[in-house]
């Protein structure tokens, strides 16, 4: 059911203790997440929502069995967080601190990389598979509902436009995974393309993506070979070069990354490029219709 | 962040780049003195922009008097919209070729990544592929001397020079993750009396990790509107139509403007006000906005955290000071979404749940006549 987080997803929170690690924590709860465990360093021993509170993720893993961490740490602490997340095996981390130091984002890349784990962001809202209940991060859980159309995406809140879209027009969701605005985040949209291939629940896959950088260009390159419907939607038409569009990412520099150049790979892959974020849910629908 | 070419020279002497020598200048009667001590130089505007050289911003000078007559003019150019309010005069290099050597990151392989071609002195992106030479570098090692020589062997650099060549690589590595750049550059790297000095340089430093380079001097591109909005921590960057727009999150605040775009309508900037900003921060920014004298105002909410009722609180301060001159326009959706949008209704403000039908409103409005 869906890539990556199920319902055996048993989720650490790290930055527990915090006022958005707190609230986050309680919404996840809420949509059901199993959120086991949270840890802040000398908080130990506390509750939040009812979450045992440990100072290492160390301890936290070993008491409870958690499979998996979303770090609700500011930018600065998010390269030890993820370090320590990564150190105990943990995967997904879900990294979604925005202002996370470049280098820190690629040495966080580089250990998990190197630990085999995924990791999703910095800089992301984080990732849900609403038939297992499991929401690991901050949209609003009442967006999604269960069904057979994965979704991509950079940015948050237009993922939660597109989403609330889809599930308006009966289109519901398999996995819907937020990589993240930074320039360096860990899975790529084409990670997550490949595991929405393998994935049988998956019909459909909806792709979020916007200026800057060249992964909507790779995932066109990927496009090319899968069996299963895309429709994309590239925020980012209007932008002016050279300019970042509020994510470290979006930005249009030393000639690349523009909407063109996705938009014209994208379709040359097959894949149906919504012009207009409302457009995206009735283009899936036709391509369902079409598909099955 | 930018750097000015000459702080990011001072960053690479530090590190044991060669560098030519070069002294900062803020007028004419400066410009003749490092003349005067240097020799003939070459007078270069001091700007965040590209492409100064060809905007007349690069003039070489053998005398004091010419060195003087160059800063005043080149203080005088408007430079791709920016003014220099210092020239660098620097020794002038007897330069028999040039080089391209830069250290950046390769987003789809997360690493840091060297770039280098024996065709330097203009933009990499107008150097032909065959001719570029990248390498992708392993963390946590790093650049190692052995990995920089071979990049050397490629570019066909002769042996004295490949060494050269890889030690200034592995120093500009060092400073690349020790000072949190995004990019260090130098284009050209030249051959000058037999020997590799970076001619030109230029060093952008992550703006996320400034808090951690104290020491490193400050610039800063903004204009002042946009100054003042990012002091409220949000994301503004200025951009020309007369429709102001706010939104909350990077993606929506860009559909928004494509959006506008395709109604026929123009985006005065982009605003983004954040997920969950909070009504104090929204009317400022929305204070803001109004005050640069826009045709309409757009602002578009997806409450997933943001609560509909507080940006409709803010709007109506705003509304209640007075400050609200324009149309507005307000596309509603999300927590608290039916309570918001007759809130703004009951005070007369346009409030939709489509996307569509606000853009085409607010377009409409921007166009009608004033008065």
């Amino acid at each position: 059911m869906g890539i990556l987080v199920d319902e055996r997803t048993k989720v650490l929170v790290q930055g527990i203790t915090g006022r958005q690690g707190a609230f986050h924590t309680q919404q996840m709860l809420e949509f059901g997440t199993r959120v086991v465990a949270g840890v802040t360093p000398g908080r130990g021993g506390r509750e939040v929502a009812g979450v045992p509170v440990y100072d290492t993720v160390e301890a936290a893993v070993d008491k409870h069995g958690a499979t998996a961490a979303v770090l609700f740490v500011p930018g600065a602490l998010a390269r030890d967080a993820a370090f320590e997340a990564l150190d105990a095996g943990l995967s997904p981390v879900v990294v979604i601190a925005e202002h996370v130091p470049l280098q820190d984002g690629l040495d966080i890349a580089a250990f998990a990389a190197a630990r085999g784990a995924a990791l999703i962001g910095p800089n992301t809202y984080g990732l849900c598979t609403p038939a297992g209940r499991a929401k690991l991060g901050i949209p609003p859980g009442r967006i999604f509902r269960p069904g057979r159309v994965g979704v991509v995406a950079r940015s948050g809140t237009l993922s939660y436009e597109i989403v609330a879209a889809l599930t308006e027009a009966d289109l519901g969701q398999s996995t819907v995974v937020g990589v993240g605005g930074d320039r360096v985040v860990g899975m790529s949209f084409v990670e997550v393309l490949k595991r929405f291939a393998k994935d049988d629940e998956t019909q459909a896959v909806v792709l979020v993506g916007e200026i800057g950088g060249t992964a909507e260009e790779e995932a066109a390159e990927f496009a090319k070979g899968l069996d299963k419907p895309i429709v994309a939607y590239l925020a980012g038409a209007a932008a002016p070069q050279g300019k970042r569009m509020g994510h470290a990412g979006a930005i249009i520099e030393r000639g690349r990354g523009s909407f063109e150049s996705k938009r014209q790979a994208l379709e040359a892959a097959g894949v149906r490029v919504a012009s207009l974020p409302w457009e995206v849910a009735p283009l899936v629908a036709a391509a369902l219709g079409r598909a099955g | 962040m930018k750097l000015f070419e000459y702080m990011a020279k001072d960053i690479l002497r530090a590190a044991g780049v060669p560098v030519p020598d070069g002294r900062l200048c803020a007028g004419p009667e400066e410009a003749a003195a490092a003349c005067r001590a240097l020799g003939p130089v070459a007078v270069k505007a001091q700007v965040l922009v590209g492409g100064r050289g060809k905007a007349g911003g690069i003039r070489l000078a053998a005398t004091p008097e010419e060195a003087a007559a160059a800063a005043a003019a080149i203080l005088a150019l408007d430079i791709h919209g920016e003014r220099a309010r210092h020239v660098y005069c620097e020794q002038r290099l007897d330069i028999e070729r040039e080089l391209y050597l830069a250290i950046t990151i390769d987003p789809s392989s997360r690493r840091p990544l060297l770039i280098a071609s024996a065709e330097g002195g203009i933009a990499i992106e107008e150097v032909a592929e065959k001719a570029i030479v990248r390498r992708a570098i392993d963390l946590p090692w790093g650049l190692l001397p052995y990995q920089a020589r071979q990049v050397a062997g490629r570019l066909g650099l002769p042996g004295d020079l490949a060494t050269s060549f890889a030690d200034i690589a592995c120093r500009l590595y060092r400073v690349f993750r020790g000072r949190d750049a995004e990019l260090v550059e130098c284009n050209p790297l030249a051959v000058a009396a037999g020997r590799l000095v970076a001619a030109d340089a230029r060093c952008n430093v992550d703006d996320d990790a400034l808090y951690r380079q104290e020491d490193l001097p400050r610039t800063d591109e903004a204009t002042v509107l946009e100054r003042r909005v990012r002091a409220l921590g949000l994301a503004f960057v200025q951009l020309g139509g007369d429709i102001a727009v706010m939104a909350n999150g990077a993606g929506i605040t860009m559909a928004t403007i494509d959006v506008l775009q395709r109604c026929g309508g123009r985006a005065m900037n982009f605003l983004d006000a954040g997920g969950g900003a909070a009504a104090g921060p929204t009317a400022a920014a929305l204070e803001a906005l109004l005050s640069t004298n826009p045709r309409a105002v757009l602002v578009n909410i997806f409450g997933g955290i943001t609560r509909c009722d507080e940006v409709a609180a803010a709007i109506l301060d705003v509304r209640a000071r007075g400050a609200l001159t324009v149309p507005l326009v307000v596309r509603l959706v999300g927590t608290n979404e039916a309570r918001g949008t007759e809130m703004l209704r009951a005070a007369g403000i346009a409030a939709f749940t489509s996307m569509r039908e606000a853009a085409e409103r607010v377009v409409a409005l921007a166009r009608e006549p004033l008065g």
